[in-house]
């Protein structure tokens, strides 16, 4: 491996989708949690465990977007059009819940909070799902023709692989947000939140199990490069660590640092899976030689040096952003007159 | 209908109603810098209260700007490919930069300007404040520049041939810099002040009819009675530019906004009119040889018409021209309207017009029709080209996506489109409704959340 400019953009691009799923990944499974949460006051402290920074979240999916169309724009117009009415289906579930976040408390009639808080988790859901089934289809590859178009149809994106890797990313998710649940609350809905714990580690370690069986079985591409450089393995043992921390973190009353763990365990999984795909970015199945990969997909060395450059300068900035936000708002929810 | 137009009703469709929100989100970010900036100063708790009040109608037109914007970015993707793949060295770029330097920015410093009134001091608030304005503004930079660079590309070159030629890049700053971004930047940001200001001036005027919260909406519309002279004098001078470089760069554009077809003759600037494309003749209300003027300093000077484009390389003339005499009429209805307020303000007397508070509170709908009407003719005067000279519209579109995918989308996008205006509207009409009393009332808000629940 090489780091040229094209690697070095697979590891941002990379590190920012990451960025996007730890961050957006805690909002989307407190989302799907959520309407376990009976009462209308314990449901606003979940929704304002999120308030301030749900959206910062979602930035990083527009940003990573963004680096993709200029980094690999043959990968971005492949995907895009080639996925499109999932991600026309994701379009409208972004909205729904940035709109249920939003509206729900701004009226005080059961019936419309209860509609919305249906919205929000339902919308949570159908997000991570359908992000689920695309890194699915990724991971798999899809049919490509020779000019890099995608050359299947709907349902060749709905199989069996990527829909349990759909449903591995809701227990994630929930795994993830019910962490960050019970470190924002406390009393009776943080007792709660512990339970969720339980249930969803369980639930996302039978999905883990069952989808690494699979991918080894069914996806020798994606075991190929840890049989040649065993030393990789370290990575898949450090996330097993880190899932297996969580319940010892949280055993411990810790559970910022159960959360820690938590968001180490899915940039873990997303740098197995960016080992396994590298070079490629889309691979095509079948017709291996059709695939998009960080080459024959990129934009020119000049605009991934001005990229990086701009990158360069504006990611420490992000990082300060970031950080001082989850600072500010750091601690137990209380609610208050802005709250939502 | 084919995938095309589907794919353009589409694009303009989600764009335009996506436009409604980032304009009056960067005007509202400007007017809430001079009223906390006012209160930091004079300590006067009426600007608190007017700019807690006005916070909450950003985070409703910020929440609404983000989630319609998230559908803009995936389209180019989703419709555009193979425009997509053209521009993707340079149009990401700027995409992308938009990202890092402005919705970060934004999205991060807008959770302390909503929910940190009480964990930040009053100083970082403001700094906040003026951080989500300026993230508003870039983002309007950044975008402005990306869609420059499709009217006047500059900064790259064409590498390949036939199925694979794409653009690349050259020169990042010329890029940046191309000839019609800073007309074209100054002039959406004058737009997008007018937005706010006309919001906030509409709100108040309703107020002060109604007798409601009547310190309160004198002040806020002190403010953005300023802002509105001083943004639509801005657009006078913004708007003369923006035209003085269409007629160099786009001169079918230009033709087409005075539906100008003989290039023989000096232009007429019409006031208003009617093209009738197939006889290439304009009728119509106007100043013979007053476009000339304007463009050349010279009454009698010929000006390109559209006679020397082919039919197949002229826009849709009538739709340009309706849209572009549209805007222009607004916009110096504008000009009259922050004039004449400020006089009667100035005078003593506005409060007790009620004609002119009520023509005050239909002004919001002013700079957002000219605000849509101006893109119109911007983006249908660069037609049929959707790179201007490089890339024909009808060769940008999606090769695997068809009519009945396009369909299916305009179907859904319409039906939820339709919801969030509806919310849209409910949701600030509420907010009006409980007025600025509600919102810095703690006490009375934990009361009646106990009562509720």
């Amino acid at each position: 491996m090489e780091f040229d400019l094209n690697t070095i953009w697979f590891l941002l691009l990379g590190g920012l989708l990451s960025g996007y799923a730890i961050l957006d990944g805690f909002d989307l499974g407190l989302g799907a949690l959520y309407l376990l949460a009976k009462e209308d006051r314990d449901r606003r402290i979940l929704m304002n465990a999120i308030g301030p920074v749900w959206d910062g979240n979602e930035v990083w999916l527009v940003t990573g977007g963004g680096a993709m169309f200029a980094a690999f724009p043959n990968v971005y117009a492949t995907v895009f059009s080639g996925f499109y009415i999932p991600i026309i289906l994701l379009l409208v579930g972004l909205i729904f819940r940035a709109v249920a976040i939003e509206f729900r408390s701004k009226h005080p009639a059961r019936w419309w909070r209860n509609s919305w808080d249906i919205a929000f988790s339902l919308a949570s859901i159908f997000i991570a799902f359908i992000m689920g089934v695309a890194l699915g289809n990724i991971i798999q590859g899809i049919p490509l023709d020779q000019y890099g178009e995608y050359a299947g149809s709907f349902f060749t994106l709905i199989n069996p692989y990527a829909v349990l890797v759909g449903i591995s990313t809701i227990s994630l998710f929930m795994m993830h947000g019910a962490i960050y649940a019970a470190m924002k609350t406390e009393g009776s809905i943080q007792e709660k939140t512990r339970g969720w714990i339980n249930n969803t580690i369980i639930f996302f370690v039978i999905c883990f199990i069952t989808l690494t069986m699979v991918t080894l079985i069914y996806l020798p591409h994606m075991a190929l490069p840890f049989r040649e450089n065993p030393y990789l393995f370290a990575l898949a043992l450090l996330n097993m660590l880190a899932i297996a921390n969580i319940p010892r973190e949280i055993h411990h009353g810790r559970e910022f640092f159960a959360f820690l763990s938590s968001a180490f365990g899915i940039a873990a999984l997303l740098g197995l899976v960016a080992i396994g795909i590298f070079p490629n970015l889309v691979i095509s199945n079948p017709n291996p030689e059709y695939s998009l990969n960080i080459y024959n997909a990129a934009s020119s060395q000049q605009t991934l040096t001005n990229m990086l450059i701009i990158a360069l300068i504006g990611l420490p900035f992000v990082a300060a952003y970031t950080i001082s936000i989850y600072w500010i708002f750091r601690g137990k929810v209380k609610l208050d007159a802005s709250s939502y | 209908m084919d995938v095309e137009i589907l794919a353009r009703i589409q694009f303009a469709f989600t764009i335009a109603f996506h436009y409604i929100f980032p304009p009056l989100s960067i005007g509202l970010g400007v007017i809430l810098v001079i009223m906390e900036g006012l209160y930091l100063r004079t300590k006067n708790k009426l600007y608190e209260r007017t700019t807690k009040f006005w916070i909450k109608i950003f985070g409703l037109t910020f929440s609404l700007g983000v989630a319609t914007g998230i559908v803009m970015e995936f389209e180019f993707g989703t419709n555009w490919a193979t425009y997509s793949r053209y521009v993707g060295d340079i149009f990401g770029s700027a995409l992308a930069a938009e990202g890092i330097f402005a919705f970060f920015l934004e999205s991060g410093f807008l959770a302390i300007l909503v929910f940190g009134w009480n964990k930040v001091s009053p100083k970082v608030h403001f700094f906040s404040t003026i951080m989500v304005a300026l993230g508003a503004t870039f983002s309007a930079i950044w975008i402005v520049v990306a869609n420059s660079w499709m009217q006047t590309p500059a900064g790259y070159h064409i590498v390949g041939d036939g199925l694979n030629a794409r653009a690349e890049i050259t020169s990042f700053w010329e890029m940046v810099f191309n000839p019609s971004s800073l007309e074209r930047l100054a002039h959406v940001l004058g737009g997008a002040w007018l937005a706010g200001a006309f919001l906030v001036i509409s709100v108040s005027a309703y107020y002060i009819l109604k007798k409601q919260h009547v310190d309160f909406a004198q002040a806020s519309l002190r403010i953005a009675l300023i802002v509105a002279l001083l943004a639509s004098l801005f657009q006078l001078f913004t708007g003369h530019f923006s035209a003085d470089g269409v007629a160099e760069n786009q001169p079918a554009k230009l033709a087409a906004m005075e539906g100008h077809f003989d290039s023989a003759k000096p232009g007429t600037l019409y006031i208003m009119g009617w093209v009738d494309e197939k006889n290439e003749k304009t009728y119509g209300i106007g100043i013979p040889g007053f476009l000339s003027l304007l463009v050349h300093g010279d009454i009698s000077q010929p000006l390109i018409g559209l006679d020397v484009f082919k039919p197949e390389d002229r826009p849709n003339i009538n739709w340009v021209f309706q849209t572009y005499h549209i805007m222009v009429a607004i916009g110096i209805l504008l000009i009259a309207i922050s004039i004449l307020s400020i006089f009667l303000h100035w005078r003593g007397n506005l409060s007790n017009n009620k004609i002119m508070l009520t023509v005050l509170i239909f002004s919001v709908l002013g700079p957002q029709i000219s605000n849509q009407t101006g893109w119109f003719t911007a983006e249908m005067g660069r037609q049929p080209w959707i790179v201007y000279g490089l890339l024909r519209t009808s060769e940008a579109l999606s090769k695997t996506v068809s009519a009945e995918h396009v369909l299916f989308s305009i179907i859904l996008f319409t039906l939820i489109y339709g919801l969030l205006f509806v919310l849209f509207i409910f949701l600030l009409d509420r907010k009006i409704k409980q007025g600025p009393e509600q919102v810095d009332d703690m006490a009375s808000e934990h009361a009646k959340q106990k009562q509720l629940f």
